[in-house]
């Protein structure tokens, strides 16, 4: 897929989370936008061996949503994907959906595990990626975590079982926004040297633009040839990306627009999506 | 029912720790099932889970002391087809390690949980070490199976079990020595209490090692002209209702007897289904509302009136309220 045709898609996932949780009325629109490259990058831009048409094939790589309050993002990627038609987007969080407020592996089995508390993540794609070892599986297991949750101490007990179990048949991401519900990632916590931490507990450490997503796709190949040691990719994002009014506002962690807000972020979407248009590609 | 001849004496009977069933059992799945993980937090030695260790080191995760991790690491394993077994202590797991317990069973993770050291029988560690809300707290979780096995023979048959049947199974058990007191051919099924003396003046529902301690009530009531039925009621979720109320129907009192908490425990399922079905006078032996502490396990068993001439008190009361 090219670029272009990526950044395309990115697009359609943002305006799917604006309208979802606008029709929805309630969800996260800042954390789901700032992690759509990152989606978009592994189911289209090739990271991610799997296959819509078989959802549970054997060999499929796992991917972990561990910040699961950014669901929407990852409904719509499932969507546009061909795992679920278009149209249930617009039963988010409603009564009898299959897509929950946060992931609910029986309703949806398209996703790796229910999820809704954080720094869960990192665990459970561990027990992934160490059954593939145990039953000598090549598929690869993907977790992506938000910054505000690496305050978890499950996380910290997490990293240091990856470092003596030398897991490195699985890709930690994290989505550096900054922001969490409170306020800014509280410092020294959170969002703050994550570089020197995963560093200090035997990880290696790549850092990107969240945003870019060819960068997304070289750090996730770089990643697979570290072995011997777990990988953490720092994306750095921005919080509410796409929609000018929402980016970095701390207000947008957990409320949905309303119609005129969701006009708003639409039409600049669409704008947007106009921009792409023009894009010349050399092929 | 198929029990040990030496039912009522006590001094003849085995003394095991019911956790030895538990290390038993995951070997004897080990040589069977190589899907069986086994995981643990620093404890290999008193859960017993070393057994499994030794035999199978490919399959045996040390996870350190980190009991949230464990539980996760149990569930990734579970979703891609692994049994896992985590062991440790009841007061950290799922004392710990509740959420992660909660979100794996909303997973519908084929995850095995085991609480050893459960009780005050523990002795002299003391209340932090004493396992009395674990029950409480995981039945309380939408699709767990709960069990509570009375001897070693039948924590190593509950073990098996666990593994035949899909989803999150706790199992608890504790680190003391107590009789062995039933056979091989004892009937055991995930979801059947088993009636081990027939009475019917009352009955005792009874799970963990507290069976032993009723039926010698029961014997003891017997010498006294009370005929006093016993029930082992090892899987407190999904409750045997059938049998409960059936109980309850016939002997018209009822007294639930463990070594956990009243509040939430066996005895309070017990409650639950009888308040709704056959609401019969109901005496709960168990920790009444209060914290465990150090002392030998046999002082605390009678500090904490959870022995055989507690149980009779509480009968002969259940029956005055008749």
């Amino acid at each position: 897929m090219t670029e272009k045709e990526l950044k395309k898609i990115c697009n359609t996932v943002r305006q799917d989370i604006i309208s979802m949780i606008a029709e929805a009325k309630s969800g996260h629109p800042g954390g789901s936008l700032s992690i759509v490259e990152i989606l978009v990058a592994l189911y289209f831009g090739g990271i991610l061996n799997h296959n819509p048409k078989k959802p549970k094939w054997e060999e499929r790589d796992r991917f972990f949503l561990s910040k699961a309050h950014a669901c929407p993002a990852l409904y719509s990627v499932l969507a546009r994907a061909g795992y679920l038609p278009i149209k249930e987007l617009k039963t988010l969080r409603k009564l009898g959906s299959r897509l929950q407020g946060h992931l609910d592996r029986v309703k949806l089995p398209y996703v790796e595990s229910s999820a809704g508390a954080l720094a869960e993540g990192l665990s459970l794609g561990i027990g992934a990626a160490l059954a593939a070892k145990f039953s000598h599986k090549k598929w690869w297991t993907y977790v992506l975590m938000s910054d505000g949750e690496q305050q978890e101490g499950q996380t910290m007990e997490a990293m240091m079982f990856a470092k003596q179990y030398k897991i490195d048949n699985l890709t930690g991401i994290i989505d550096v926004n900054g922001l969490q519900i409170d306020d800014w990632t509280i410092e020294e916590m959170g969002g703050a040297f994550l570089k020197e931490r995963y560093q200090a507990f035997g990880w290696h450490v790549l850092d990107i633009d969240g945003h870019n997503i060819e960068q997304i796709i070289e750090a996730c190949q770089t990643a697979k040839s570290i072995h011997k040691q777990p990988t953490v990719i720092l994306a750095r994002t921005t919080k509410g990306q796409g929609v000018s009014f929402m980016e970095n506002k701390v207000e947008w962690h957990g409320q949905a627009p309303d119609k005129k807000q969701a006009q708003a972020a639409l039409k600049e979407l669409k704008q947007e999506a106009k921009e792409i248009e023009k894009i010349k590609e050399v092929i | 029912m198929d029990l040990s001849k030496d039912l009522y004496q006590k001094e003849k009977l085995e003394q095991r720790p019911t956790r030895d069933g538990y290390g038993e059992g995951l070997v004897e799945l080990g040589r069977k099932n190589p899907d069986i993980v086994v995981l643990c937090a620093d404890l290999t030695d008193s859960t017993r889970s070393e057994w499994f260790k030794k035999e199978f080191p490919e399959r045996f995760i040390e996870v350190g002391i980190a009991e949230q991790n464990m539980l996760g690491i149990a569930t990734g394993l579970a979703l891609q087809g692994k049994i896992p077994f985590i062991s440790t202590y009841s007061v950290f797991s799922p004392g710990l390690n509740w959420c992660q317990l909660r979100i794996g069973a909303y997973s519908q993770a084929n995850i095995k949980v085991t609480g050893a050291h459960a009780g005050v029988s523990v002795g002299e560690d003391g209340a932090t070490h004493q396992g009395l809300e674990d029950v409480a707290t995981v039945r309380c979780i939408p699709e767990m199976t709960v069990l509570s096995p009375c001897d070693y023979l039948e924590t190593k048959k509950a073990t098996i079990a666990a593994a035949q049947i899909k989803g999150p199974v706790y199992l608890r058990f504790a680190r003391e020595a107590t009789p062995v007191f039933t056979a091989k051919k004892t009937p055991f099924k995930i979801g059947r209490a088993e009636v081990f003396r027939k009475g019917g003046d009352a009955t005792i529902i009874a799970c963990g090692p507290t069976v032993h301690e009723a039926l010698l009530a029961a014997r003891q009531l017997e010498e006294e002209g009370l005929s006093v039925g016993v029930i082992n009621n090892h899987t407190v979720k999904p409750m045997d209702e059938e049998t409960v109320i059936e109980a309850a129907e016939r002997t018209g009192a009822i007294v639930t007897a463990e070594d956990h908490q009243v509040m939430g425990g066996m005895g309070s399922a017990v409650a639950e289904v009888l308040a709704k079905n056959e609401p019969v006078p109901i005496e709960m032996i168990g920790v009444q509302d209060r914290w465990g502490e150090s002392g030998s396990p046999d002082e605390l068993m009678k500090e904490f009136h959870l022995l055989a001439e507690d149980i009779k008190k509480a009968v002969k009361k259940v029956i005055r309220r008749k």
